[in-house]
């Protein structure tokens, strides 16, 4: 029979193997339990975090690391609030020094309202950090010469936004994601805009290697239930990709045999 | 009697008078951070944690702690 399961299909970033290619944000969510339950039923092996001040005046605050064990789930760090190379780079290099973190997520901002990535600034960092030996994972906008660009200064994921981040609206250019992934030799994933689990399908179906997704699950009226379609919609669209679809034909093809007909 | 002197000190954006000669490692053990979650910069510059109480506050010094929260 032929093999069903996607087992022997792989989802390395930087040389470490992740069994799910669902990555969750954290943020969001009503309290630490309900973001920690979240990221359970969503099946991720990787989470993003922040990077933030620690609260000195109320230390009985829950700490995100009592609930999500970095031990078994990666933690993502990631500079999400940085406007400016010289605020992403002081982030990471915090986040590295918190736990050894290498693997990072760049994202630098450039615009307030919409969250579009400020692209110069962000290729800037990319080059830094790899330098530096970070392995860096990169939201960027979804163009293809400023992919190949990143992935040529080091990303080892290209993250291209399927539209303005927490907007829900889902793929918004499906031929660039297309250009992309036709010339993106690291892993390329969807990261920021999906509002739905078949938003996350389709981003699959459309040879994408994993997504991220943090306000369609955390804002969603069943957080829970929406953790758990992610999951499902991630598989089922990695498992249609691998099928291999049927062309699309103007018109009908009849799916019982003509011959017989009484 | 002599009086102690005191030192003013900035860390994670809030002023805080502290005696002069404290280190770092004595005032974040006041101050009951959990080292193994933060990391800690001095003056825009990251500091090994292995090596805090080696390092003497100063006047006017600024201090950010920071760990991982909830994020996207």
């Amino acid at each position: 029979m032929e093999a069903v399961s996607l087992k022997k299909d792989k989802f390395i970033i930087a040389g470490r193997n992740f069994k799910s290619r669902l990555i969750v944000g954290t943020g969001k969510y009503k309290n630490m339990s309900q973001c920690a339950k979240a990221v359970k039923l969503s099946g991720a092996s990787i989470v993003t975090v922040a990077v933030r001040r620690v609260n000195i005046s109320d230390k009985r605050k829950a700490l995100l690391m009592d609930y999500i064990d970095p031990k078994k789930i990666t933690y993502l760090p990631n500079t999400a609030g940085c406007f400016n190379s010289k605020d992403a780079l002081r982030t990471l290099r915090l986040a590295r020094e918190i736990g050894g973190w290498k693997l990072v997520k760049l994202e630098v901002l450039g615009d307030k309202k919409n969250l579009f990535p400020d692209m110069i600034e962000t290729l800037k960092s990319t080059e830094v950090l790899s330098r530096e030996g970070f392995k860096v994972m990169v939201y960027c906008n979804d163009d293809p010469l400023m992919a190949k660009r990143l992935e040529n200064a080091g990303a080892c994921a290209i993250m291209p936004l399927a539209a303005p981040i927490g907007s829900g609206l889902g793929i918004q250019n499906d031929t660039n994601i297309k250009i992309i992934r036709k010339q993106t030799k690291v892993p390329l994933i969807i990261d920021a805009g999906l509002g739905q689990a078949s938003d996350a399908t389709i981003a699959m179906e459309l040879g994408c290697d994993g997504v991220l997704v943090n306000t369609a699950i955390a804002k969603a009226t069943k957080p829970f239930n929406m953790a758990l379609a992610f999951k499902n919609a991630v598989i089922a669209g990695r498992q249609s990709y691998l099928s291999g679809r049927i062309q699309k034909n103007l018109m009908g093809s009849a799916s019982s045999p003509s011959k017989g007909i009484i | 009697m002599k009086k102690i002197k005191k030192i003013k000190i900035k860390i994670n954006g809030s002023f805080k008078f502290i005696k002069d000669n404290t280190n770092l490692s004595d005032l974040l053990k006041t101050l009951k951070i959990p080292l193994k979650k933060v990391a800690i910069e001095l003056n825009q510059e990251i500091l090994d944690k292995k090596k805090l109480n080696k390092q003497i506050l100063r006047n006017n010094d600024k201090i950010e702690i920071v760990h991982f929260i909830g994020g996207g």
